[in-house]
């Protein structure tokens, strides 16, 4: 995967995630681009579209799009998958993940998706897995802070 | 405000909640600009800032440059987050790094101390956010620094499992920068056996690390076929239950198994070991009878997980394309989701179909879906979906079916997306020229393709209909009487007036018995479209007129009366003045015989095996202009006579003006289109002299001739020596041309040629002797045929010795005969060429690359130029930036072919060139990349 892209119906950027390196000024371009080619799309449309010398594998949940792009080889229908496994974990991190939680807590979803996602690959495909792993970071925050909430 | 989880920064939830709460653009950048102000101040004034804080501005830093605003400070205070010892702060640190840093930054020789530090803790998780740093970065200088620590790391019986995932992706993330960090040896069977894992999240993890090893050295990594192909084996036997949370909505480990079957696409099917091959089939089989099980679900995870995988064993048994049965199953499945309710499965139904439809096993199988499939291209909502059955019925296309195949196309032009029109309308021409018996069917069709997409006919496309025409007598009359029917109607688009023109002004005498389209008739109808056509058509009607006049003498005056008007013996584009003026002398002063002569019928365009795929090329801009010479004609105008030459006096030839289509270039790897050979002959070839040692003895070596066939080779005040070539398959014949300009013979004419027995074992070359004196004035010709047995480099000579008024001549000229002269373009999509590209570049030995300065300004319409003289075909549209030009051909040898590509990237800022070449063969390779790069 080359990148993952997530963004609102307005069309604003939630999350940027990339695997490969490109100047700030592309990676502006490209998602400008495929934000407005995508919202462009109608609801029963295939979820797959060709882009450049690459695959774009999009997806709505709610009010979000979640859009990945991949390469010429790569498989679409597991990429949409991939995309849920990641909901799913947001899903339950979150107690029923709505945008809000994603833009207040953005560095969560960070540190999920880069339990998921490694270099673009996936890394861990087990939901207990990946949210042990989370549980850890939380637990190790709270030990060195004395677990602060508010 | 949600609730904030985990260790939550207040500050950072108010400043979001305050930029959401922004009214306008304006509010928001000045809320911004506000906080920026704040945290500059905070990171330079405050010594006392403790890390909460640091975290803190850190985090909102981070949240404005998600917002899309650039951030030029904080670099450093995230740097110190990364020591530490508050595991929230240290987190923070490194996510600002992975999102901020670009790879080249300065920054990264800062981090690479505390990256180390964790990368040794006792802590996985500490571990862990080192190793992802590393891979979010992945340059070179990472590569360097941590080369050596994560090959131990992936492979130690000490780490635990989750540190081996990570390390086995951030290792592949490295190689792919620096393909030298993974160790050979006895790493190699350490790595291959992590498919053995006890953990399933290790396995999927190497797995995609041993695909990329394996693409680089396939040989080295063999091992992994029998080992994969026993893991996917129990995976595709276990039931959902048996692999616990690895199983995804019931279907058992299906990143894994896409992953495997991934990998077992670098290999040919294993044939030295029957019980592997047995095995796979197996596993292959199962996958398909699970396809036919009714679904545990009906939830769409389920399916798609279950798809992804049977996709994916498709594309294997596509790739084998050895076991006919597999095939034909794998056709029918497909065939079954043509008309299943998900859009997303008819989409890559479609696709995969076009992949069987190239396979011999299974063409016929995938041909008993055309009826779904042309319903797919009418009534699917989706435009993508749509483009995806135009292939798949361009790729099933046959002679069987031809017929109804491009009516079904044609019909659907009339209402298609106008995003793929063009690319509708050359695959009809293709398809029509292809598999056309009765070519009055293909005259009709191309015929209906410019009346239905016009604007969508590329020249290449009417180019091509009137060559087939001109080719072949039995179809003239009925395209000149097609012609003259569809110019009737009240609208007609400009290229079928281009197409009329042309074919009535060659053929219209075979019409002109009926009085229904008598000459005056014919010269009427084109004329009343004259006013409406764009100069060019002008120009190519004025062609017609001339013609005319040889054909129907009777219609001189009102033809002459045309020639007259002002709007035309006036006009101001200069071309139209010209012809009508020249052509206006022409019919005035040649006397009947002459015209006879001048006005003779076009002859027959060579053909062309692979001209087909020429059609496919893209529009082309600079190609026009006039002063190219035909082939038939040898470079004959040896001296003094250019100043004269004009459109007239090049011959029939190019009478009508047409630009050369690609298509009518006399050899398969020529130079492309326009090539200026006659703007060459009358230049003085001063460039050519590479090195003169002395006035009698010369050396040239025309490094411009790589790029093209024909031209002077040399010229001095003695002689001048011009080159014509053609080329075909690994077949090449030369005519080397040389004119005596001196008013003395030249005496003891030798050509001689240098070329060792070694060479000549790889390229052989037969000279045909020539007359040991050149008289005055005479120009003699002399054949060379060469063919290509085995890659070379480099190109022979010839020397030519003579006497002329006593003194000794010698001159060195190196011939045009380099191995690039022997390629065939070859057409290929997007996709295709990058899979090859991909494929090809595993391995350093089938690359080579050169990286050099520009030697003139950069012009790109002149590399473009040299580009396609230099024989690949060139392919427009591939490369996302357009000034990049990729080009595939094939170079065919008589003991092998041998597939190239090549990407050459221009970067005018810097005035550089990288090129790239990728080829099966090293040596070639190295000789193409060395050939193309002096050109520039």
């Amino acid at each position: 995967m080359q990148f993952m892209l997530l963004f609102s119906r307005q069309g604003k950027l939630r999350l940027q995630k990339w695997y490969v390196a490109h100047p700030d000024k592309l990676k502006k371009k490209i998602t400008r681009e495929l934000i407005t080619t995508i919202l462009a799309r109608k609801p029963k449309m295939c979820s797959f579209l060709e882009w450049r010398d690459l695959k774009i594998v999009y997806k709505r949940y709610a009010s979000l799009y979640f859009c990945c792009a991949i390469e010429q080889e790569d498989n679409e229908l597991l990429t949409l998958e991939v995309i849920h496994r990641y909901v799913e974990l947001l899903d339950k991190y979150f107690g029923s993940v709505c945008e809000l939680d994603i833009i207040f807590n953005f560095e969560k979803a960070y540190f999920i998706l880069d339990e998921l996602l490694l270099g673009g690959e996936i890394q861990e495909t087990s939901k207990k897995n990946v949210l042990k792993a989370i549980a850890a970071q939380d637990l190790l925050q709270e030990v060195s802070h004395g677990n602060i909430e508010i | 405000m949600p609730a904030v989880r985990g260790d939550g920064m207040r500050g950072l939830a108010v400043f979001i909640s305050d930029i959401r709460n922004c009214k306008s653009k304006e509010a928001e950048i000045k809320r911004i600009n506000k906080e920026l102000a704040n945290i500059r101040s905070k990171f330079k004034g405050d010594k006392t800032l403790d890390g909460y804080q640091k975290k803190k501005y850190v985090c909102k830093l981070l949240f404005i440059f998600l917002l899309g605003h650039d951030i030029d400070f904080g670099h450093m205070e995230a740097v110190n987050l990364l020591s530490s010892n508050k595991y929230s702060e240290k987190q923070i640190g490194y996510l600002f790094i992975s999102v901020l840093v670009n790879t080249n930054s300065e920054l990264i020789k800062l981090i690479i101390q505390s990256i180390k530090n964790d990368l040794v803790s006792r802590n996985s998780i500490h571990v862990n956010l080192a190793l992802q740093c590393i891979a979010n970065i992945g340059s070179r200088e990472m590569a360097e620094a941590f080369g050596n620590d994560i090959p131990k790391l992936l492979v130690s019986g000490d780490t635990m499992d989750v540190v081996k995932q990570s390390a086995a992706l951030c290792l592949l993330r490295l190689f792919r920068t620096s393909q030298e960090i993974i160790p050979g040896g006895e790493w190699t069977s350490r790595i291959i056996h992590l498919l053995n894992d006890q953990h399933m999240g290790v396995v999927t993890a190497a797995t995609s690390l041993i695909d990329a090893l394996v693409k680089k050295n396939p040989e080295e990594y063999k091992g992994c076929v029998s080992l994969a192909v026993s893991r996917l084996s129990r995976i595709v036997t276990a039931s959902y239950t048996d692999l616990q949370d690895y199983t995804y909505y019931f279907v058992p480990a299906p990143w894994l198994s896409v992953k495997l079957l991934r990998l077992l696409q670098n290999y040919t099917p294993p044939a030295e070991d029957p019980g592997v091959r047995g095995r796979l089939n197996e596993c292959l089989e199962t996958i398909l009878n699970k396809a036919q099980e009714p679904p545990k679900s009906k939830k769409v995870q389920h399916s798609n997980a279950k798809n992804a995988v049977l996709f994916e064993a498709i594309s294997l048994i596509i790739h084998n394309d050895s076991e006919a049965n597999l095939l034909v199953r794998a056709c029918n499945q497909l065939g079954q989701f043509l008309s299943n309710r998900e859009t997303n499965l008819r989409y890559l139904a479609l696709e995969s179909m076009c992949h069987l439809a190239t396979s011999e096993f299974s063409h016929e199988a995938v041909k008993k879906h055309q009826e779904v499939v042309i319903l797919s291209m009418k009534m699917e909502k989706d435009v993508s979906v749509r483009q995806q059955a135009v292939d798949l019925l361009y790729a099933m296309c046959d002679k069987s079916n031809a017929e109804e195949i491009v009516q079904e196309m044609l019909n659907y032009l009339e209402t298609a997306d106008y995003s793929i029109r063009e690319e509708m309308v050359l695959k009809v021409a293709i398809l029509a020229e292809k598999y056309a018996t009765d070519y009055t069917w293909y005259v009709d069709v191309i015929l209906n393709l410019i009346r239905i997409a016009g604007d969508y006919v590329s020249e290449e496309v009417w180019y091509r209909v009137i060559q087939i025409v001109i080719n072949r007598d039995e179809v003239q009359g009925y395209a000149a009487k097609t012609v003259f029917e569809a110019l009737q109607a009240p609208a007609c688009h400009e290229n079928m007036v281009k197409v009329g023109g042309y074919i009535l002004g060659e053929f219209g005498n075979l019409i002109a018995g009926d009085q229904r389209s008598s000459p005056g008739v014919q010269f009427q109808l084109l004329h009343s479209k004259y006013h409406l056509c764009s100069p060019m058509t002008r120009a190519l009607l004025l062609s017609t007129y001339i013609k005319f006049i040889n054909l129907f003498p009777e219609i001189r005056t009102q033809v002459q009366e045309v020639f007259k008007q002002h709007s035309n013996l006036r006009s101001a584009d200069v071309e139209l003045q010209q012809r009508a003026s020249e052509y206006l002398q022409l019919s005035i002063i040649a006397s009947s015989d002459v015209l006879a002569t001048v006005l003779e019928e076009m002859p027959a365009f060579p053909e062309r095996e692979s001209s087909i795929l020429a059609v496919l090329k893209k529009k082309k801009p600079g190609r026009v202009p006039e002063n190219d010479i035909k082939e038939n004609k040898s470079p004959t105008p040896v001296t003094n006579h250019n100043n004269d030459v004009n459109n007239t006096s090049a011959g029939s030839a190019d009478l009508l003006g047409l630009s050369t289509p690609p298509t009518s270039q006399p050899n398969s790897s020529n130079t492309g289109v326009l090539l200026d050979v006659l703007g060459d002959i009358y230049n003085k070839p001063t460039n050519n002299l590479s090195n003169t040692s002395s006035n009698n003895t010369w050396f040239v070596d025309p490094k411009k001739f790589v790029c093209k066939n024909n031209g002077v080779l040399f010229e001095n005040d003695l002689i001048q020596i011009g080159v014509k070539s053609e080329f075909r398959q690994n077949l090449g014949r030369l005519g080397l041309f040389y004119g005596n300009k001196t008013s003395a013979p030249l005496q003891n004419f030798v050509p001689t040629l240098m070329w060792s027995d070694e060479q000549a074992s790889k390229l052989s070359i037969q000279m045909k002797p020539v007359e040991p004196v050149l008289e005055a004035g005479a120009q003699i010709q002399q054949m060379i045929n060469a063919e290509c047995i085995d890659d070379y480099t480099d190109a022979p000579s010839i020397v030519i010795n003579f006497v002329c008024n006593n003194i000794p001549q010698k001159i060195t000229i190196k011939l045009p005969l380099t191995i690039n002269k022997f390629f065939e373009p070859t057409e290929m999509n997007g996709e295709s060429f990058f899979a090859r590209w991909k494929n090809l570049g595993n391995t350093n030995q089938q690359r080579s690359q050169k990286i050099f300065k520009a030697s003139t300004p950069m012009d790109l319409q002149v590399a473009r130029t040299k580009i396609m003289g230099f024989g690949m075909q060139l392919l427009d549209g591939i490369d996302p930036n357009p000034d990049n030009f990729v080009c595939a051909g094939i170079i065919h040898m008589r003991t092998q072919q041998v597939g190239c590509l090549l990407r050459l990237e221009p970067n005018k800022n810097a005035q550089m060139y990288r090129l790239t070449v990728r080829s099966s063969k090293e040596t070639v390779s190295i000789e193409i990349c060395d050939l193309l790069a002096e050109q520039f």
